[in-house]
């Protein structure tokens, strides 16, 4: 399970990547990617949308079913990734560099976990699931 | 509680992501993923754990006749060693469940139904048992493996003699060996490929498994889940008990006329319902997707304002690489090129209907 150091990541499994205080990516997590399978489809929002922490801002499309992806932050959709769209599979290679969208004028946050703390967030999870 | 099938353990030690499903702990996908697992069936050889599938055996003097009278298809000058598809209608032509028939002998049939609907077949058909004939629910003495691809028959080929190895699509060998292990094999599956179902003793599934494995090793041979089964019988526009038929759609509307036999001599439960309600004012087509998205069962299919109908059964592709889905809609909307839009989630997708199959492999 690779969970890099250097970024910030909610309990939906979504990671942030702060440019600035008020600057972010966001995308989905090695543990998401892999819990979700081989992905053929993201929907992805409009630049200039605004949304609040907890609110759906894109959904992804394994084989199997469809998944929301929660904004981890209060803020505007500044740019989409739109290779992602083409190349969904991209998400689940190297789910770090596929970011989704780039938030700016971002207010408000989740309380969001650091890498270590995200690490054992997931262990319990996975033990919840056995 | 879920139950386990004899092969429970030898998911798990394989990757095997376990999930409830109709009763049962069934692995979804393997560590290899749903893609690579579905295209393995197409183009190499995949292999499922199917132990959960029901059996029934339908014997006695009237087994014959009883068939014919419970199910839609006819089993008339059939001979042993042949497999027959067949839905099983209520009174009201509605959808019981569909099945497998072999035929072992004289009066002397192997039935195979879906998992979900064991239970209720079993009592439907002992409720219409009529003279000498009893059906005995065998399904937990039973394991089943489905060999599936191109490739299925030269890994079979290994561990079997050639000539246990039913030559015909639709028929089997039963009392025969594989590996050592006792067992039938039919040449039928649910992904539109070449393949087999090889039905044992429960007991003797994981053995089977193993050997079968490193049997395959040379043709790529991988263990494949439940999405894959999906994604396959799909492409290969098979339908699904609950999506595509259910108690209320009849098989001629779920497009499976072909083995409604409505002139066979004897009468069968579900005909007179048929007739009264005359020509199938519904019909199930393809749904192939042009604009952006992905289609799921049970979403609106629209020309404008129109509902013309609804979705079944609707995934991507991963051979074809498109979206695709099966619809049932009204039959004057159903020409095939027809532009329609299916509502997802609330937003309109754009799709046309196509023919069926999606996929049909190269004989």
């Amino acid at each position: 399970m690779n969970i890099p150091e250097e970024l910030l990541y909610s309990k939906s499994h979504e990671w942030v990547k702060f440019e600035d205080d008020e600057t972010a990516f966001v995308g989905i997590t090695d543990y998401a990617q892999e819990e979700l399978g081989d992905l053929v489809f993201v929907n992805l929002p409009e630049e200039g949308d605004e949304f609040a922490t907890g609110e759906v801002f894109a959904d992804v499309e394994s084989v199997k079913a469809v998944s929301d992806i929660n904004s981890p932050v209060t803020g505007t959709v500044a740019e989409v990734n739109e290779a992602i769209m083409d190349a969904p599979e991209s998400i689940n290679s190297d789910p770090y560099e596929a970011w989704f969208v780039k938030f700016s004028g971002i207010s408000e946050q989740e309380n969001l976990m650091d890498a270590a703390a995200y690490e054992k967030f997931v262990e319990e999870e996975k033990a919840k699931e056995e | 509680m879920e139950r386990k099938t004899t092969l429970y353990d030898t998911h798990v030690k394989y990757g095997g992501k376990m999930v409830p499903f109709a009763g049962y702990l069934l692995p979804v996908q393997y560590g290899t993923g749903v893609i690579k697992e579905h295209m393995a069936v197409r183009t190499g050889c995949g292999m499922f754990d199917v132990s959960h599938m029901g059996e029934i055996t339908c014997q006695g003097a009237d087994a014959e006749a009883n068939l014919n009278r419970i199910l839609t298809n006819h089993y008339c000058n059939m001979s042993a060693g042949r497999a027959r598809y067949s839905p099983m209608c209520n009174e009201h032509g509605g959808v019981v469940d569909d099945l497998i028939v072999h035929k072992l002998g004289e009066n002397n049939y192997f039935i195979v139904v879906n998992a979900a609907n064991k239970d209720k077949d079993f009592q439907w058909m002992q409720d219409h048992t009529e003279g000498r004939c009893v059906f005995s629910d065998i399904s937990d003495s039973i394991g089943d493996i489905a060999l599936q691809g191109p490739l299925a028959r030269t890994v079979l080929a290994k561990i079997t003699d050639e000539k246990d190895i039913p030559e015909k699509y639709y028929t089997f060998s039963d009392e025969v060996h594989a590996a050592g292990i006792r067992c039938m094999i039919a040449r039928t599956g649910y992904t539109g490929e070449d393949g087999f179902e090889i039905y044992m003793p429960a007991e003797k599934a994981p053995e089977m498994w193993e050997v079968l494995m490193k049997a395959g090793e040379l043709e790529g041979l991988i263990p494949c889940g439940l999405g894959a089964r999906d994604t396959l019988r799909l492409e290969a526009a098979m339908p699904l008990y609950g999506h595509e038929m259910d108690d209320d759609t009849t098989p001629l509307e779920a497009g499976l006329g072909f083995a409604v036999k409505m002139d066979k001599k004897t009468d069968f439960i579900g005909k007179q319902a048929m007739l009264e309600k005359g020509e199938p004012q519904i019909t199930r087509v393809g749904l192939e997707v042009t604009g952006r998205g992905i289609l799921r069962e049970d979403q609106d299919v629209f020309i404008g304002s129109e509902k013309i109908g609804r979705t079944t059964s609707g995934t991507h592709a991963p051979y074809l690489k498109k979206a695709i889905a099966m619809a049932m809609v009204n039959k004057d909307s159903a020409a095939e090129g027809t532009e329609v839009e299916v509502d997802v989630r609330g937003r309109r997708v754009a799709a046309k209907i196509t023919a069926l199959p999606f996929y049909k492999r190269n004989k």
